[in-house]
C-alpha cells in the first residue's frame, strides 16, 4: 500500500475557470511569440523536426536558437504526458501515487542548500542574579557535508509527515568532485531513508551510474520502472524563456530513460518575470509547458511533474522573497493550472526569508504551508528545514516543520458528521443536561486516545519561558538515536563493487562479518 | 482475597472507572466491576474503610497524580479517577462517621454572585472530593447571604470562591467582608480562584490563598493542614 497523503476535499482555488483559460491562452501565445531562446542544439533540432519554427540567433557568444512552439505540439504533449505518476520507494509502503486530477497532497523535503546550520544551547548566567541560568540557542552556519546529508535523510525517515525526500544539502567534502558528487549524493540518501528520493544531477556523465545504483537496489531495470525509487528535478528553463544548455541535456537524457522528472521553473516576479500576477503566471506556465512538450517529444509518455517554484522579488535587495504573500498566491495559481492539464503538480511552500528558526520563520512558513496545502498540489515541496531564502538547511527547523504539518494534516481530516455520531451525541446531551454539574468531561476519555482529539503542540514547555526550540532539539536527538534502515549488506557490497566513485566511508557495512 | 480486591480497586481508581459501564484506558477491563462495586465487595469481605482508603483509593490517586505529572494522563483522566474516589467516599462516609474517623476537612465551594461560570469550580470540587475532602458545591451566582448562611450552619474548614470575570470578582471581597461582619472570618480559610483573580488580589481582599488551578488548591489545603 502506498502512502496515503492527505486528500483535499474542496481545494482552495483563486482563479476562475475563465482566468485559467486566459493564462493558458497567454502562455500559448508567448510560446509562439516571442517563443524561447534555446541553448541546446539537440533540443532545437527536436523542436524543428516536429514543426516548430527554429532559427539560429546571430551575435551570441554561445550557440543559440530561437524556438517558436506551435500550439499543436503543446496540445499533443499534454495529451501524452501521464496523468498519474508513481514515485516508488525502497520500502514500497512509502511509494507515492500522484494523480493529476486528484488533489491528494504529499509533503516532501528540499531543495538543496549549500549551508548547514548547527545548533547549540549554551547556558547563560543572569548578571544581576547569578542563580538564574538560561539555555539560549545559538546557530552556526557551515558548508554542508555528506555526513550531514546522511543525518538529514535518517531524521526525515522518522519524521511522520515527511512523505518523500529531496536531498536537502549540497555535499562539499574535500573528496567530493564533479565526477563523484551524484553517486555519493544519491547513495547517502538511499542508504538512510526508505522513502522516495529525488535530486538534481550535477554531472550528466553520472546519470547511468545513478540509475544503475537504483537498478541494483530494486532488482533490475524492469523493477526500477515498476518501482522508480529515484526521480530527478531539472530547471531546464531559465526565466525568462530560455532553455539552458546543460540542464536541457540532462532533462532529455532522463526522459529518454523513462524515469520521473520534474519540469521546474522558478521565475522571480519583478526581475526574471513581470511583477504583475498575470505576467508571472503566463510566463511560468509557458516555461513549464515548453519543458513538458520537449520531454514528450523526446519520449512520448515519459512521466513528468508540472514543477512550479515562482517567487516574488524582495524590494530591498531584489533577492527572492519566499516569505511574501504573493509567492503563495503564485503557487496556488500554478496548482490550479496543473490541475487544468490533469498533470501532477510539484509546488512549493514553507521557505522562510529569515536566517534562523524562530517566530518569523514559523509565521512565514506556516502561512504558506497552510494555504498552498489547501490548494491541493500532489507533490508539495515544502521546504522542511529550509531557511534564509532556500540557502540554509537546519534539522531543528525540519523537526518544527514536521509538527506544523501534523497540525495541518489533522485540520484536513474529514468532518465527523453522520447519523451514528448524532445518535451518540444526542444521548450525551440529554444525559448531561440532567446532571448537577452539566459537564461532558466523562465523554472525553473514550476519544482522547483514539486519535480523534488533536494532540497538544509537542514543544510546549512549562512555565512562562519559551522552550520550543530546546524541546524540539530534544526531539531531534531522539530521532537521531533511532535505528537506520540501511541498504542490506549484500546489495551495498554490490553497489560499492560496481559503482565507481563512492566514498568508502559511506559503506556502513564495511568490516561487518 | 483482601489483597486481590484492594489491588483491583486501586487499579480501577487508576483507570478512572467508577462503574462497570465506564471505559478506562485498559480496554480489557470493559464490563468488569468498577470502583463502586468493588468498594461494596471489599466491605462485604470485612475490609475496613480505613484500609480501603489507604491501600486502594489514596494509593491509586497517587499513581494517577504521577501519571499526570509525566503527561501520560490529562485532566479528564484525573477527573474520572477523582470522581470514582468521590463515589467511593460517599459509600464509606457513614461508616467512617460511625467509627469516629474524620475526613480531611469540609470544603464549601461557590461561584460568586453575578457569575455563572462553573467549569473550573466543578473541576476543583471533583478533584478535592477525590483527594478525600468532604465537598459541598453550592453552585453558581450565589449571593453572599447564602454563602454566610451555609458557613454558619455547616461550619466548613474551607470556603472556595470562584469568579471568571473582572466584573464579578469583587463579589469575593463582598463575601469576605460579610464573613467579618458576621464573626465568621477566623473560623474558615478562604481560597479564591478563577481567571480574573491573582495572588495579589487575594492579598488585597484578605483571602487566605489564591489557587490558579485545582492542584494548587490541594497543595494549599495540605499546607494549611501542616500548620
Amino acid at each position: 500500500m502506498p502512502r496515503e497523503g492527505i486528500l483535499i476535499s474542496n481545494p482552495l482555488e483563486r482563479l476562475s475557470g475563465e482566468q485559467v483559460r486566459q493564462i493558458h491562452d497567454a502562455s500559448i501565445e508567448i510560446l509562439n511569440d516571442p517563443g524561447l531562446l534555446c541553448f541546446n542544439k539537440k533540443a532545437a533540432g527536436i523542436f524543428q523536426s516536429r514543426g516548430a519554427e527554429v532559427a539560429g540567433v546571430s551575435g551570441s557568444d554561445t550557440p543559440c536558437w530561437h524556438v517558436k512552439i506551435p500550439e499543436k505540439l503543446v496540445t499533443d504533449a499534454l495529451a501524452s504526458a501521464p496523468k498519474t505518476v508513481t514515485l516508488g520507494a525502497r520500502n514500497p509502503d512509502n511509494a507515492l501515487v500522484m494523480k493529476g486530477d486528484e488533489p491528494r497532497v504529499f509533503f516532501i523535503t528540499g531543495s538543496e542548500t549549500n549551508m548547514w546550520l548547527d545548533v547549540d544551547f549554551p547556558t547563560y548566567v543572569n548578571k544581576s542574579d547569578p542563580e538564574k541560568e538560561s539555555k539560549v540557542p545559538e546557530f552556526q552556519p557551515r558548508r554542508g557535508m555528506v555526513a550531514d546529508l546522511c543525518d538529514s535523510a535518517h531524521v526525515c525517515e522518522h519524521l511522520e509527515s515527511v512523505d518523500g525526500y529531496i536531498r536537502t544539502v549540497n555535499i562539499q567534502d574535500k573528496d567530493i568532485t564533479e565526477d563523484n558528487k551524484d553517486v555519493n549524493k544519491f547513495f547517502a540518501c538511499l542508504n538512510n531513508t526508505t522513502k522516495h528520493v529525488m535530486s538534481g544531477l550535477t554531472s550528466l556523465n553520472q546519470l547511468d551510474n545513478v540509475v544503475k545504483m537504483a537498478e541494483i537496489i530494486t532488482g533490475g531495470p524492469d523493477k526500477l520502472k515498476e518501482n522508480p525509487i529515484i526521480s530527478f528535478i531539472t530547471c531546464l528553463v531559465k526565466s525568462p524563456l530560455q532553455f539552458v544548455g546543460d540542464t536541457t541535456e540532462t532533462f532529455m537524457e532522463v526522459c529518454q530513460r523513462g524515469l520521473p522528472i520534474v519540469v521546474s521553473s522558478s521565475p522571480q516576479a519583478g526581475t526574471s518575470a513581470p511583477i504583475k500576477e498575470a505576467g508571472i503566471m503566463a510566463q511560468i506556465n509557458a516555461e513549464v509547458l515548453a519543458g513538458i512538450t520537449l520531454g514528450q517529444l523526446v519520449n512520448r509518455g515519459t512521466p513528468v511533474l508540472y514543477g512550479s517554484v515562482p517567487v516574488r522579488a524582495r524590494m530591498d535587495t531584489l533577492g527572492d522573497s519566499y516569505g511574501s504573500i504573493e509567492t503563495s498566491q503564485y503557487n496556488i495559481d500554478c496548482v490550479q493550472m496543473a490541475r487544468f492539464y490533469k498533470l501532477p503538480n510539484y509546488s512549493t511552500s514553507g521557505v522562510s526569508d529569515v536566517k534562523i528558526p524562530g517566530q518569523q520563520s514559523s509565521i512565514e512558513r506556516l502561512f504558506s504551508d497552510i494555504v498552498v496545502t489547501l490548494s491541493g498540489p500532489q507533490f508539495l515541496h515544502c521546504a522542511f528545514g529550509l531557511l534564509d531564502c532556500n540557502s540554509v538547511f537546519c534539522l531543528l527547523q525540519a523537526v518544527l516543520d514536521d509538527a506544523h504539518f501534523q497540525m495541518i494534516k489533522f485540520f484536513l481530516k474529514s468532518p465527523r458528521i453522520n447519523e451514528e455520531e448524532f445518535d451518540t451525541v444526542k444521548k450525551q446531551i440529554r444525559e448531561v443536561v440532567n446532571t448537577p454539574q452539566k459537564m461532558f468531561i466523562n465523554y472525553i476519555r473514550p476519544v482522547m486516545r483514539s486519535g480523534e482529539i488533536s494532540p497538544p503542540y509537542p514543544f510546549e514547555g512549562d512555565g512562562e519561558g519559551d522552550s520550543v526550540l530546546a524541546l524540539a532539539n530534544e526531539r531531534l536527538q531522539e530521532l537521531r538515536a533511532k535505528p537506520v534502515e540501511h541498504i542490506d549488506p549484500d546489495t551495498a557490497a554490490r553497489i560499492f563493487r560496481e559503482i565507481p566513485g563512492l566514498l568508502p566511508r559511506l559503506n556502513v557495512h564495511e568490516g561487518d562479518g | 482475597m483482601s489483597e486481590d480486591i484492594l489491588s483491583l480497586l486501586k487499579e480501577n481508581v487508576i483507570q478512572g472507572r467508577k462503574t462497570g459501564e465506564d471505559v478506562g484506558i485498559d480496554e480489557s477491563l470493559s464490563g468488569t466491576p468498577g470502583v463502586v462495586d468493588l468498594v461494596d465487595s471489599a466491605l462485604k469481605n470485612n475490609i475496613s474503610p480505613e484500609l480501603i482508603i489507604k491501600e486502594a483509593l489514596t494509593s491509586g490517586m497517587e499513581v494517577v497524580g504521577e501519571k499526570y505529572s509525566t503527561r501520560e494522563y490529562f485532566i479528564p483522566d484525573m477527573l474520572a479517577s477523582a470522581d470514582a474516589v468521590g463515589a467511593a467516599m460517599d459509600i464509606l462516609k457513614p461508616l467512617l462517621e460511625e467509627s469516629n474517623v474524620e475526613t480531611k476537612g469540609k470544603f464549601v465551594i461557590a461561584t460568586v454572585k453575578g457569575d455563572i461560570h462553573d467549569i473550573g469550580k466543578n473541576i476543583v470540587a471533583i478533584l478535592l472530593k477525590g483527594a478525600g475532602y468532604e465537598v459541598n458545591d453550592i453552585g453558581i451566582d450565589v449571593p453572599e447571604e447564602k454563602i454566610i448562611s451555609v458557613v454558619r450552619d455547616e461550619q466548613p474548614d474551607y470556603l472556595g470562591l470562584s469568579a471568571l470575570l473582572t466584573t464579578t470578582m469583587t463579589g469575593m471581597d463582598v463575601v469576605i467582608k460579610a464573613l467579618k461582619e458576621n464573626g465568621l472570618r477566623d473560623k474558615v480559610k478562604v481560597l479564591i480562584g478563577g481567571a480574573a483573580v491573582s495572588d495579589e488580589y487575594a492579598g488585597e481582599i484578605g483571602a487566605d490563598a489564591f489557587c490558579a488551578d485545582a492542584f494548587q488548591a490541594i497543595k494549599a489545603l495540605e499546607e494549611f493542614e501542616e500548620v
